[in-house]
């Protein structure tokens, strides 16, 4: 077979990918429209799961980038059985995450010891003003909900004891 | 210029040469060189670099690079911050192939605390690692295109390295920066269907390969426009220190992922390292995508047979690494690629050295770029093929 | 059309009309080409839709471009040379308006029809150049003045080549008149055979495909966009433009590719015509008036598909550098061309 010059066979591939464009339709997805859906594991923002949160500020010093605000206080509650001692219990006050700072890196989630912080792939929290990117507790309680199951995991995966 | 004189003399001689030019203008009518600033905005530097060219019409009489624009101090930063913060920190260095940027580091902090990941976790570790390498190179592919004036494969080279990325996505939660990485193996394991996914994917990289070999290496302007410009001769570049894909393309073969044991898989698997005797930038091209095919086929191989096990090795919880000094350097998408941790027995390094690939390799411009046209400016400068963050970090 | 109406009009009507004709037929075919090949087919080339949500499938979307460009600041850089940077973009379109002055568009329906049209064509192509150089000079830019400087060089050289490969039609045409092209083309014969005329495709072959690099090279589109370059010289001679007057550029980029592939029709496929065999047309007195009518479309055809080669070379090539093209010009194309033309004429004595 003789040798096609470079030059029409630069001109074939667009035409083919022109036609494969026009039978098959494109590689790309009208955003507004129709989306694609993150896998589970993509780290779209941090939810909380309030109750589990003990204000131990594990989180807040880990961020590289000081993003958490957390205060808190420590509350006596009643006792869990009858006739025992009240406990105290550390009250959460404040939890903000700033979006505006955050770098997605997801070492909070992971030093959390009490399962509070998870990741949800959901992305479309961005607000015209850069304060409103600032999430408060009640706010990141609501990102509870979209928190998807951990994937099941390939053949040969060990499974593993914590978390 | 002779090269005793500082870069600080360099730029203030061509201020002053170009400022006795606008005085002379008007009154005589001598040629005079004239000094183009190439950034730090420009269209083709991908980044904010700036290269001061003195031209004598369209001919450089000499070029320098001035980088520093998008500098972060990263070195400086990881003094402060503890290893798991790093890895997420040094991962912004080179941002196309970020999983590469955190395995040395990694592997140094690994190689002080005397422990090795697990076998599962090195495959892994390999498989994550190569797939950042296609992510990385493939869009070199399609941006040498725009480079050199043609549009389309910048688009077919985003179009399939998206596929890439997703997989990425899908095992680490982060397109770009998946922070992946620990000491000790890696935070999680594959998601069910990655193996098939992945070799799909590769199937579709093999592709794209031939597409743009079919699109731009196979065209003759492209060949016309690379073939015999920028030629780094061997003793040059090994004078230079260039590593990586422009090395191998002068003919030194020389690959960190063959030529040094790590605790990585590149061993177990059958590859071939890629030499051109030519030097030039079609040479450095070609190499490159030769290396994306070789990538594609280490992760094929590698998906065969990962080693079934944990992830983690036992490493306490809070991290501390033993005091002492380690340097660690892998062959990332750029070049060679390393860091040279000293620890002090705290929660993170007393001090890093980043050495990153994309700084030596620039080192060569002012040498290369010297009597050649302003177009083949962009073409060295693409085929050098360099990252900002990588240069400035 | 105006040629029919022109007898019974005042002057001023049929001015007028001509203008107003001027505008359809320049902006039109330029709007026809952003749109289809610059937003979809380009797009398509890519793997991806293009403009979709203005209007339907995005038709609407060189409306909404043009609506963002008119609301820009119109900006004059503090030192470049005022007068001469504000009309610049105006020359460039004006040559585009002036080329199409001579294209006839079916029997009756032309601008003007001069005698040396082809000539007149040739030379208003190249004024151009003019506007080019001017923006370039005086925007004050030094990639605005490289872009400039390599616009004039290229342009100049890739004009020869086109003026020696239109010879060739003339030499066989006899006429240098437009009209007179279309005419020859349609009423002629291949040795003997009138099944198609004689459009210059066919034994101007060397000659056509030299005319469409060269109007490739004179419309700076790639492989030939050195000038604007736009990864090493920003945009070339347009970098300081913004607002209307980029727009202008715009429009004249894409109208004089237009007019470009109207001239090659007209020069190599035969026009408006349909082969008068088929309809034993004689000469030209013969043909039916509805030609008027169905002459443009015919001509539009044939302008698409040209304009749809330039466009898809334009998108599927990376660009010469300015050495190598200028060695193409001089050592490859014009010896052909001469050659093309001695051929033509031997041939044209010896039949």
């Amino acid at each position: 077979m003789p040798k096609v010059p470079g030059l029409f066979k630069g001109l074939g591939v667009t035409l083919n990918t022109l036609k494969r464009t026009v039978i098959d339709g494109a590689n790309t997805v009208q955003y507004p429209h129709e989306k694609e859906a993150p896998p589970t594991r993509a780290r779209g923002v941090i939810a909380l799961h309030e109750g589990n949160c003990t204000s131990c500020m594990l989180c807040v010093r880990s961020c590289p980038d000081w993003c958490i605000y957390i205060e808190g206080h420590k509350e006596m509650a009643p006792p869990r059985r009858a006739g025992g001692k009240p406990r105290q219990v550390n009250k959460l006050d404040r939890f903000d995450i700033d979006y505006a700072l955050c770098m997605y890196c997801g070492i909070c989630v992971d030093v959390c010891p009490f399962d509070a912080l998870f990741w949800s792939p959901e992305y479309e929290y961005s607000e015209p003003k850069i304060a409103d990117l600032l999430h408060d507790k009640a706010k990141l309680s609501e990102w509870m909900e979209t928190v998807p199951e951990a994937p099941a995991l390939e053949v040969g995966a060990e499974k593993k004891g914590k978390k | 210029m002779t090269s005793t004189e500082s870069l600080i003399d360099r730029r203030q001689l061509a201020y002053i040469a170009s400022q006795a030019a606008d005085a002379r203008l008007n009154v005589e009518l001598e040629t005079d060189g004239m000094t183009l600033n190439i950034g730090p905005q420009h269209p083709a530097t991908h980044g904010t670099l700036r290269i001061i060219a003195h031209l004598d019409g369209e001919q450089v009489v000499w070029a320098e690079p001035s980088c520093g624009y998008m500098h972060r101090g990263y070195e400086k930063l990881t003094e402060v911050r503890t290893y798991p913060q790093v890895t997420s920190l040094v991962n912004r260095i080179d941002w196309l192939g970020s999983f590469a940027n955190e395995v040395p580091f990694i592997l140094a902090a690994e190689k002080l605390m005397g422990i090795e990941a697990p076998p599962r976790a090195q495959w892994i570790r390999t498989i994550l690692f190569e797939l950042s390498r296609i992510a990385n190179v493939s869009l070199f592919l399609g941006d040498l295109g725009v480079q050199l004036g043609a549009i389309t494969p910048v688009f077919m080279a985003f179009r399939d390295r998206e596929h890439v990325l997703n997989l990425i996505e899908a095992t680490t939660g982060g397109r770009f920066h998946p922070n992946f990485d620990r000491i000790g193996g890696l935070k999680d394991d594959l998601p069910a269907g990655f193996i098939d996914e992945t070799r799909a994917v590769m199937k579709t990289l093999r592709n794209f390969c031939t597409e743009i070999e079919d699109l731009l290496f196979g065209n003759e302007i492209f060949q016309s426009r690379t073939r015999g410009i920028g030629v780094i001769p061997k003793d040059i570049a090994m004078q230079y220190g260039l590593s990586g894909a422009n090395a191998r393309a002068s003919g030194i073969d020389w690959d960190l992922r063959r030529d040094q044991s790590l605790p990585m898989a590149w061993d177990k698997v059958d590859w071939k390292v890629w030499t051109h005797p030519d030097g030039d930038s079609f040479a450095r091209c070609w190499i490159r995508l030769q290396e994306v095919r070789e990538s594609t086929r280490i992760v094929d191989q590698l998906l065969d047979n990962i080693p079934a096990g944990p992830i983690m090795a036992k490493v306490p919880r809070i991290i501390k690494v033993p005091e002492g000094e380690a340097w660690v350097s892998t062959e990332n998408p750029l070049g060679e690629m390393g860091y040279y941790v000293v620890s002090k027995g705290d929660l993170g390094p007393f001090r890093t050295k980043i050495r990153s690939a994309s700084f030596n390799n620039i080192s060569i411009v002012p040498w290369i770029l010297k009597g050649v046209y302003v177009p083949d400016i962009i073409t060295i400068l693409a085929s050098l093929y360099f990252i900002l963050g990588d240069i400035d970090r | 059309m105006i040629a029919l109406l022109a007898a019974d009009l005042p002057y001023w009507a049929q001015t007028l009309l001509r203008i107003l004709g001027g505008l359809v037929a320049v902006l039109l075919p330029a709007g026809t080409i952003v749109y289809l090949f610059l937003f979809k087919m380009m797009s398509f080339m890519q793997s991806r839709l293009g403009p979709m949500e203005a209007g339907p499938y995005g038709s609407m979307q060189l409306f909404a471009e043009v609506g963002k460009w008119l609301q820009k600041e119109d900006i004059t850089p503090a030192r470049a040379d005022r007068v001469i940077f504000k009309i610049a973009p105006l020359v460039v379109l004006a040559s585009t308006f002036l080329l199409v002055a001579v294209v006839p568009f079916g029997p009756d329906a032309w601008f003007t029809n001069f005698e040396a049209g082809v000539f007149y064509l040739l030379a208003v192509s190249s004024v151009s150049v003019l506007g080019i150089l001017m923006a370039g000079w005086s925007s004050a830019n030094k990639y605005s003045l490289l872009g400039g400087l390599r616009a004039a060089g290229q342009l100049i050289a890739y004009e020869l080549p086109m003026v020696l490969a239109v010879i060739g039609v003339i030499i066989q045409a006899g006429t240098m008149n437009l009209q007179g092209i279309v005419v020859a083309q349609n009423g002629g014969e291949i040795f003997g055979w009138n099944g198609l005329g004689n459009p210059y495709i066919l034994t101007q072959f060397t000659g056509f495909i030299i005319f469409m690099i060269a109007v490739q090279a004179e419309l700076t589109q790639t492989p030939f966009d050195m000038p604007i370059a736009e990864s090493e010289l920003v945009s070339g001679y347009m970098t300081e433009y913004s607002g209307f007057r980029f727009l202008t550029f715009f429009i004249a980029e894409f109208a004089t590719a237009g007019v470009f592939s109207l001239i090659a029709s007209v020069l190599f496929l035969g026009g408006w015509g349909v082969p008068f065999a088929w309809f034993d047309w004689k000469s030209i007195d013969d043909v039916s008036d509805w030609m008027n009518v169905v002459g443009p479309l015919i001509m539009f055809t044939k302008m698409m598909v040209l304009a749809f080669v330039i466009m898809w070379v334009r998108f599927s090539y990376p660009r010469f550098r300015e050495d190598q093209l200028q060695r193409f010009a001089w050592k490859v194309l014009i010896p052909i061309s001469l050659v093309n033309i001695m051929i033509t004429a031997i041939l044209k004595v010896a039949f």
